[in-house]
């Protein structure tokens, strides 16, 4: 099954230190090796990118500031994995990193399995 | 959570840490049959503490820790009679009493180690069937329970399996190490092999109603992936995964709604998984940069890239792929093979030049039981019009297919050509 893991966390963003990209690079390397990970990506910070919306019918393109934002991807991950219940233990683990090395970090890891066979 | 629930994920959690707890017990032990026990005793050991304790913060670390110390009372009662055996143990006991730090435990790079695995489950002194199981256990860290219902055998035939398997490994005194020079490539082609062999039960599904078990064909991506990532400088590991990914991109494509196969060339190819494809094509490119472009598996792939690049069946280039099967056939002398590249000659020339090649397979011993050679002379004679014996061929291929759901194909195609033929009479 494939999984997509979706890192969001409220604004402004904590970057991570130097110990947590380690350790996150340290895991990738083991999950690329271990033949799980398919693709994985950090997202540049919101402020620099822009939004393109529909509300009441009409199209906007919204390029900043975004101030009612509330939560925003900072990145994601693909993986194949056997079930559910590794998708779950994997992103476990991934958080795990977060809580040691930014204790004061909150965020949330999304796990999505994706539709299809 | 009631130990029911949470057994699934005590499962997840284990196998997440399986490859490193078996290649680190087998560095420590030397021996990876006992390694693979007593990784296994850690699982068991988790199935018991963490229903009662919940799942550790760190349920890696806990694993480990339990598999070393398990293979660390197994040297001390081994009597550590050699010398060499009490230094391990005098440096691993030192090495338990440190601290542990915490990201030790991602620190290992395993890769040395899960290639000596590999490469050890894989060992041509074992038969074909005993290496896939072993490889689907000891790498995959599959249960024999999983891995009997995957290939539709009882739980006993693969535990006897396994047991055999590891008894010839420990009988044999093989040294337990990476093969170098011409040895390599030898033993590179037999861990290939047990790779393909598991996509393929998986792909094909040659026994049963269903027409693909995917698990089988993830599995094997993942061995493959492995492997690209510990022997990246093998050109054959590339081509192989590219093959596999390539494959594999098609998944969802090769049955309708209802569980029908459907062809390659019916295929909706907006089904066609484009991030796989593109991990298959990265993999062919690597394997072509290191100069394997003539490998029997990037070769393979090579071909099944001309169908993924293809935006319409209608674009698919025939001649292209024709010409890269004359190019296998003279790597591999196989009938099935020959088998494929009439059918590539009959797109790009038109069904009399490949029912002529076809014709010269049909009393191929190898061939004789084979129903893809009735079925691809079936469809020669229908499009050139001879339904009559069309039909008799796709009825005799129906005949050999073991598959049901190929079986009820091929029976509906000649019932077509009955009716063409009837319909042209």
């Amino acid at each position: 099954m494939r999984f997509m893991y979706i890192v969001t966390s409220p604004q402004p963003q904590v970057g991570p230190t130097p110990g947590l990209l380690e350790a996150m690079h340290k895991l990738a390397d083991r999950e690329i090796k271990a033949g799980r990970m398919l693709d994985n990506g950090g997202l540049m910070p919101l402020q620099t990118g822009a939004q393109v919306r529909i509300r009441d019918g009409k199209l906007s393109v919204i390029d900043g500031p975004f101030v009612e934002v509330k939560e925003v991807v900072g990145g994601y991950a693909i993986f194949e994995l056997r079930d559910k219940e590794e998708a779950l233990a994997m992103a476990r683990e991934f958080m795990q990193l977060h809580l040691e090395h930014l204790p004061d970090w909150e965020g949330t890891c999304e796990v999505r399995a994706f539709a299809g066979p | 959570m009631t130990a029911a629930d949470i057994h699934p994920a005590i499962l997840a959690a284990w196998r997440i840490e399986q490859p490193r707890l078996i290649t680190s017990l087998s560095r420590m032990l030397r021996d990876v049959t006992l390694a693979e026990e007593l990784t296994q005793d850690a699982l068991v050991a988790a199935l018991e503490h963490w229903p009662l304790t919940g799942i550790p913060e760190k349920p890696g670390a806990w694993l480990m820790a339990t598999a070393k110390r398990r293979a660390l009372d197994h040297l001390r009662r081994a009597r550590m009679l050699a010398r060499k055996h009490q230094m391990v143990a005098l440096e691993l006991e030192a090495e338990q009493q440190t601290m542990p730090d915490p990201d030790a435990a991602l620190d290992d790079d395993i890769g040395d180690e899960m290639l000596r695995l590999i490469f050890t489950a894989c060992h041509p002194l074992l038969s074909r069937e005993a290496r896939v199981a072993l490889a689907l256990r000891m790498i995959c860290g599959l249960t024999t329970e999983e891995i009997a219902r995957a290939f539709l055998v009882s739980d006993a035939t693969i535990s006897q399996r396994v047991v055999r398997a590891k008894r010839t490994l420990s009988e044999s005194g093989l040294a337990y190490e990476t093969p170098s020079g011409s040895e390599l490539s030898e033993r590179l082609a037999a861990v290939l092999e047990v790779v393909y062999l598991i996509f393929n039960e998986g792909y094909i599904a040659a026994r049963g109603e269903h027409w693909l078990r995917p698990q089988l064909c993830q599995e094997a991506l993942r061995i493959g992936r492995v492997l690209t990532s510990i022997a990246a400088h093998e050109p054959e590991a590339h081509g192989l995964l590219a093959l596999m990914e390539l494959n594999a991109s098609r998944t969802a494509a090769r049955t309708d709604t209802s569980g029908e196969p459907v062809l390659l060339l019916n295929q909706n190819r907006a089904l066609w998984d484009q991030l796989q494809i593109r991990r298959g094509m990265q993999a062919l490119g690597r394997a072509r940069e290191l100069g394997g472009s003539g490998g029997f598996y990037a070769l393979q792939a090579a071909i099944i890239a001309c169908h993924a690049q293809a935006r319409t069946a209608g674009e698919t280039d025939w001649p292209l792929i024709s010409g890269l099967y004359s190019e296998l056939s003279d790597l591999v002398r196989s009938p099935v093979i020959e088998l494929n590249r009439a059918v590539a000659v009959g797109m790009a020339e038109g069904p009399a030049a490949a029912l002529a090649i076809v014709n010269r397979l049909v009393d191929e011993p190898a061939l004789k039981a084979y129903h893809l050679l009735g079925s691809v002379r079936g469809d020669l004679l229908c499009k050139l019009g001879r339904y009559d014996e069309a039909r008799a061929a796709f009825e005799a291929a129906a005949e050999l297919a073991a598959n049901k759901r190929e079986q009820e194909l091929l029976r509906r195609r000649a019932a077509e050509a009955a009716d063409a033929a009837t319909a042209s009479s």
